[in-house]
C-alpha cells in the first residue's frame, strides 16, 4: 500500500532505473502523500480558472446592461423637445409633437432580403438601395425613416420582421406655416435649428441645454415672437393676390411698429413650408427682406428730405430749381414728372422730384450725406435675431454723382428691413430703434433707442408722408378713416449692368396714421406687369400703393387703430399741432 | 426502497456511489437537452435540415450514453483498468483506419462511418487514455522495477503522433495538459514541472511560427481588428445581448447568426436565451463536478484510483474551462466541445464512458476491501 509496506520487496529495482526514478520524482519521498498534496493544488487551480470564468461572465452581464443603451445612445441622438414658439397674442406657430421613427437593428435581422422588401412596399418613398446599404452594415443601429405616420407604424408593426423598431422622437410642426415661413425659419430631422428664428433659439442656448440634457421636458417656456398672426396672415393673403395680378416675380412686404421695433408682420413671396424642408432650399425662396439688397429708389428721398431739413439748411418752403434736367458731367438727371420750374420742397417729395433731391444732397455735400446715412443705419449691415442677414451694397468710391445719384435711391443696395428702420426713426420722433421679431415694450425699445434727427424733423417728415398720400404718388393707398402717409419708389432693375426701363421693383412705405404713427407698412413688388386697368404703366403707384391701400384697409383694424373721420387735411392737422407745441 | 440488508450488487453500487456527484452529472444532462433544443433547430434550418434533426439525434444519443455511464460506474478499479486498455487499443486501431479510410471534412480527418455511424475515434481514445496513463503512473510509484513512466510517455507520443496527424490539434492539446497534470500528481519533481511548462510554452510559440492558422488565431484574440472576429464577436453580442435574465426561450436571435451555435458556442446561446445567471449556474455545475471529483480522489487512498479519477476530472474540467474561456473571449478560439451540453454523439458516450470511470473510481469502498485487493494483486503479482 504505501513505499515503506513494499519496500522490503524492492531490492531487484537495477540502479539505472533508480536514476532515472531519482531524477523524475526525487530520492526518498512518499509519493503518495506529494500525490495528495498535488491533486489538491489542482482543486485550487480549478476553482480559481472557474472563478474567473464567473468574474467575466458577470462583466458582461453589467456591461451588457450599457450595451442595452445602444438605444439609450441613439436616443440621445434623437431630437429633443424644444420651445413652443407663438405669436404675441399667445397663437401657437411651432410646437413639438411625438412622431415614430423607424430604425432597424441590422445584426438581429434574418432575412434581409424579406425586411427590404416587405418594408419598400409598406413605405413606397423609402430608397431600396439605401436601405439595404444601411441594413447591411455592422452597426447595431441604424435609421431607416424618420417621422412616420401612425398608420405606417402599425402596418410595419403588423408585418413582424425581427430587428425593425420604433421610437418615438419629437418632430417640429408649424401649424400656420406657411404664413410665418421666413420669420420662423425651420428645423433639420434632428429637430436642430437652421434658419430664421429655430435658429436663432439654438444659438441662444437652446443648444447647450440640449447638450446637458435639460431640454428633453416640456416646461420651457414659450418663446413670444412680435408678429401678429391675424396680421401676418391678412398681408401674405393680399401680396399673393397682388403677385398673381402683376404677375410679379415677388412680392414682400413688412409691418413695423415705429414705436418699438417690433417686426409685427414679414412676409416674403415666394415662400415656402417650413414642414416640408426641401422647398426651403430653392434659392428663390429667400427672405428678400433682410437676405436681399436692392436700390430703393425714390422711397430713399425720404432720407434726401429730412437729412436737409434736420440741418437747418432748407425748409418745406425752400425752391429747388426742377426747370430741366440736372447736368452733372456727361450725366443728365431726369424726372419722371417734370413741371419746368421752381419747385418748393414739399413738391420735391409729392411729386417725387430726382433733380430737386439731388440738389438738396448736392447742398449738403458728400461727406454729410455719408454721415447722415451712417446714422441712420443705412450703411452697415443690420444684424437682428434672424440669422439670414445681407450688407448693404455702397459704391467703392463715393463721389458727387454717388451722392446724386443715391440722393434719389440709386446707386446704393440696402437690406429692406434696413431701410424701414430708417424711415421709423424718421416719423417716430427721431428715435433709430434696432428692429426686433421678440416682443417688445416702448421702454425697453427706449433704452435701445438713439436719437438721430430732431422731433421737428419728425414733425415735418410726416406732414410730408401725408400729404404726398392727399396730392402725391400715394393717393390710392389713403384709405379713409385712417390717416395713411406714404411714400412711393419704383426702382429700375441693373440687368447686366444697365438699368431696364422695363424691369423695376417697386415699393411702397406707409406710415398710420400720419399724424401720430404707430405703424409703417412695407410692400415691394417685384417686376409687375403693365395690366390694362394700370394704362400700361408699371411704376409704383399702380401696383405697389394699391396693393398697399388694400392691406391697410385689412391691418389697421387689427393693429387696433381707431377709424377717425373728417380730420383736416395734413397741412393744418400736423404742421399747426406741431407750431403750437413749439 | 432498497435495503441495505440484502448486498445485491445494485444495492452495493447505490450506497457506494457519490449519489450527489451523479445527480449533477444528471442535471448537466438535462440542461444539455433543453439548450440543445434552443441551439440547434437554428443550425439545422440554416444547413437546410429538418429542424430538429439535431435535437433528435441529441436525444437519441442520451439512451447509449446513460447506459454506457450507469453501466461503467458499476466497476471494479481492476475492471476499469482492463477496459480502459481495451477501449485505448480499439480506439487507436480506428483512428488508423480513419486516417487510412476517413472523409476529409474541412481539411481534416476525423471521422469514420462504421455500419452506418459516424465515429471520431479520438474521443473515445480519450478517459480510456487517461486512466491507462494514471494506470502506469500509480505503477511506477508502486512497482519501481517497471519502466512505467517511460511507457506513459511512449504511449503519449504514439496517441499525439496520430491526432497530430489528423490533424487535431484540439484534442492533441487537451491530451498533452492532461498528461502532464498526471505526471505532475504522481509526484515528479518541481524541475521538472517547469522543464514541461518551458516545453509546452516552446511548443506553443513553435505553433505560432510554423503553423499559419494557430498565428492568425493568436493574433485576432490580440488585436481583434487584425482579422475576422465574427464568431468571437457574435458571441459577445449574444452575452451582452442576454443580459442577466435572458431574452426568454426561443427569443435569441444571435444564435441565428451564430455559427456552430450547437457545438462550439452553445455557452453565448445560453447566454442568450436563458440569461448570465444560467450560465453562472453551469460553470458552478462544471465546478462542482470537478472539484468534487478531485477532492474524493484525494481522499482516496488507492493511487490508481486518486491518479485515474483526478485524470478524468481534469479532462472534463480542461474541456469545459477551454469552450467557455474560448465563449468569453477570454482564450483564442479553439474549437472545443462543452461537455453534455454541445451537440455531439461520439462526444457524448465517451464522455459518458469517462464520467461512469469517474462515478466508479469515487465510489467509497470500504478501506478493508482495498486492502484485500492490493493484497490479492501483490499475491498475484509475485506468485
Amino acid at each position: 500500500m504505501s513505499d515503506q509496506a513494499i519496500s522490503p520487496l524492492r531490492p531487484i529495482e537495477p540502479w539505472h532505473q533508480r536514476l532515472v526514478r531519482g531524477l523524475l520524482y526525487g530520492k526518498n519521498v512518499d509519493r503518495s502523500a506529494r500525490a495528495r498534496v498535488r491533486v489538491g493544488l489542482c482543486m485550487l487551480v480549478f476553482a480559481a480558472v472557474y472563478a474567473v470564468i464567473g468574474l467575466r461572465l458577470v462583466m458582461f452581464a453589467v456591461v451588457g446592461d450599457n450595451h442595452g443603451s445602444r438605444r439609450t445612445a441613439a436616443q440621445d441622438a434623437i431630437a429633443t423637445a424644444r420651445p413652443d414658439i407663438v405669436d404675441r397674442n399667445g397663437q401657437i406657430l411651432a410646437t413639438d409633437v411625438k412622431a415614430p421613427s423607424l430604425f432597424g437593428e441590422p445584426r438581429r435581422i434574418i432575412d434581409k432580403d424579406e425586411a427590404i422588401e416587405l418594408l419598400t412596399a409598406t413605405l413606397p418613398d423609402l430608397d431600396t438601395g439605401e436601405v439595404r446599404d444601411r441594413l447591411s452594415s455592422k452597426k447595431g443601429f441604424v435609421w431607416l425613416k424618420r417621422e412616420i405616420s401612425p398608420k405606417q407604424q402599425k402596418d410595419i408593426h403588423r408585418l413582424g420582421i425581427p430587428g425593425i423598431g420604433f421610437l418615438r422622437e419629437n418632430k417640429r410642426v408649424y401649424p400656420n406655416g406657411v404664413d410665418v415661413a421666413h420669420l420662423i425659419g425651420l428645423v433639420n430631422i434632428d429637430n436642430q435649428g437652421i434658419a430664421g428664428i429655430e435658429k436663432w433659439l439654438d444659438t441662444n442656448g437652446l443648444a447647450d441645454l440640449h447638450r446637458a440634457g435639460f431640454a428633453t421636458d416640456r416646461l420651457q417656456r414659450p418663446i413670444e415672437l412680435a408678429v401678429d398672426l391675424r396680421v401676418e396672415h391678412a398681408l401674405r393673403d393680399e401680396l399673393m393676390k397682388a403677385k398673381e395680378h402683376y404677375k410679379a416675380k415677388a412680392a414682400s412686404g413688412l409691418v413695423s411698429n415705429v414705436r418699438t421695433g417690433e417686426i409685427v408682420a414679414m412676409v416674403s413671396l415666394p415662400d415656402f413650408d417650413p414642414n416640408n424642408p426641401k422647398e426651403a432650399n430653392d434659392p428663390d425662396r429667400i427672405n428678400r427682406l433682410t437676405t436681399g439688397v436692392y436700390e430703393m429708389g425714390s422711397t430713399f428721398k425720404a432720407f434726401t428730405l429730412a437729412m436737409a431739413l434736420d440741418s437747418g439748411k432748407a425748409t418745406l418752403n425752400s425752391m429747388w430749381d426742377a426747370r430741366g434736367p440736372l447736368h452733372y458731367g456727361r450725366f443728365k438727371i431726369h424726372d419722371d414728372h417734370p413741371l419746368g420750374r421752381f419747385i418748393n420742397t414739399k413738391e420735391v417729395f409729392t411729386y417725387s422730384s430726382n433733380v430737386g433731391a439731388a440738389r438738396m444732397a448736392l447742398g449738403q455735400g458728400v461727406e454729410a450725406h455719408q454721415a447722415f446715412l451712417r446714422k441712420m443705419g443705412q450703411m452697415s449691415r443690420l444684424r437682428t435675431e434672424l440669422p439670414e442677414s445681407a450688407s448693404p451694397i455702397l459704391p467703392r468710391k463715393w463721389g458727387e454723382l454717388n451722392t446724386v445719384t443715391i440722393s434719389f435711391g440709386h446707386g446704393m443696395a440696402v437690406a429692406p428691413l434696413q431701410a424701414v428702420m430708417g424711415i421709423d426713426a424718421l416719423v417716430n420722433g427721431g428715435y433709430l430703434i434696432p428692429p426686433t421679431f421678440l416682443k417688445r415694450t416702448e421702454e425697453e425699445a427706449m433704452k435701445l433707442a438713439k436719437r438721430v434727427i430732431k422731433p421737428e424733423t419728425s414733425e415735418k417728415m410726416r406732414f410730408l408722408m401725408r400729404l404726398n398720400a392727399e396730392v402725391g404718388t400715394a393717393r390710392k393707398a389713403d384709405v379713409k378713416g385712417y390717416y395713411v402717409g406714404g411714400k412711393t419708389g419704383t426702382a429700375e432693375k441693373v440687368i447686366n449692368g444697365r438699368y431696364a426701363k422695363k424691369k423695376v421693383l417697386n415699393g411702397f412705405t406707409a406710415i398710420l396714421p400720419a399724424d401720430n404713427p404707430k405703424y409703417q407698412l412695407l410692400v415691394m413688388i417685384d417686376e409687375p406687369q403693365p395690366l390694362k386697368e394700370t394704362y400700361g404703366f408699371i411704376t409704383s403707384g399702380w401696383n405697389a400703393v394699391p396693393t398697399g391701400g388694400k392691406v391697410i384697409a385689412r391691418i389697421a383694424p387689427l393693429l387696433g387703430i381707431e377709424p377717425r373721420f373728417d380730420l383736416p387735411p395734413s397741412d393744418r392737422l400736423i404742421l399747426a399741432t406741431s407750431r403750437t407745441s413749439q | 426502497m432498497i435495503s441495505r440488508e440484502q448486498r445485491t450488487p445494485f444495492s452495493e453500487w447505490w450506497w457506494t456511489i457519490d449519489r450527489l456527484q451523479l445527480v449533477a452529472f444528471l442535471v448537466l444532462i438535462l440542461c444539455g437537452v433543453i439548450l440543445s433544443l434552443a441551439a440547434s433547430p437554428s443550425v439545422a434550418t440554416r444547413i437546410g435540415l429538418d429542424p430538429f434533426h439535431f435535437f433528435n439525434r441529441h436525444v437519441m444519443f442520451l439512451l447509449p450514453s446513460f447506459i454506457v455511464m450507469i453501466g461503467v460506474s458499476f466497476l471494479s478499479p481492476r475492471q476499469i483498468r482492463r477496459s480502459a486498455l481495451i477501449v485505448l487499443a480499439v480506439s487507436v486501431v480506428l483512428i488508423m483506419a480513419t486516417l487510412l479510410f476517413g472523409a476529409e471534412v474541412k481539411g481534416a480527418r476525423r471521422w469514420i462511418t462504421i455500419l452506418g455511424v459516424n465515429i471520431q475515434a479520438s474521443e473515445s481514445a480519450k478517459p480510456a487514455f487517461v486512466v491507462v496513463v494514471a494506470w502506469l503512473f500509480s505503477e511506477s510509484a508502486r512497482r519501481p522495477e517497471m519502466p512505467a513512466t517511460s511507457m506513459a510517455l511512449a504511449a503519449l507520443l504514439g496517441l499525439v503522433t496520430l491526432l497530430v496527424m489528423e490533424p487535431d490539434f484540439g484534442q492533441t492539446m487537451l491530451i498533452l495538459a492532461v498528461w502532464g497534470a498526471l505526471f505532475f500528481i504522481a509526484g515528479m519533481r518541481m524541475i521538472w514541472v517547469f522543464g514541461l511548462a518551458g516545453t509546452a510554452a516552446a511548443g506553443l510559440f513553435g505553433a505560432y511560427l510554423l503553423v499559419p492558422h494557430v498565428a492568425a488565431r493568436i493574433k485576432r484574440f490580440m488585436d481583434p481588428a487584425s482579422g475576422d472576429t465574427f464568431q468571437v464577436d457574435t458571441a459577445m453580442d449574444s452575452f451582452f445581448h442576454g443580459g442577466w435574465l435572458g431574452v426568454g426561450p426561443g427569443e435569441g436571435t444571435v444564435k441565428r447568426i451564430l455559427p456552430d451555435s450547437h457545438t462550439d458556442f452553445v455557452f453565448a446561446v445560453a447566454a442568450e436565451e436563458f440569461g448570465i445567471l444560467l450560465c453562472l449556474a453551469l460553470v458552478g455545475l462544471f465546478a462542482f463536478i470537478v472539484i468534487r471529483t478531485l477532492s474524493r480522489a484525494y481522499a482516496n487512498e488507492d493511487l490508481f484510483s486518486r491518479f485515474a479519477a483526478s485524470g478524468l476530472a481534469i479532462l472534463f474540467g480542461v474541456q469545459a474551462t477551454i469552450n467557455m474561456a474560448v465563449n468569453l473571449h477570454l482564450i483564442p478560439a479553439k474549437g472545443m466541445t462543452l461537455p453534455f451540453i454541445s451537440y455531439g454523439g461520439s462526444s457524448m458516450v465517451s464522455l459518458a464512458y469517462g464520467v461512469g470511470m469517474m462515478l466508479a473510481l469515487t465510489r467509497q469502498r470500504p478501506s478493508i476491501e482495498m486492502v484485500s485487493i492490493d493484497e490479492a494483486n501483490a499475491v498475484r503479482s509475485y506468485a
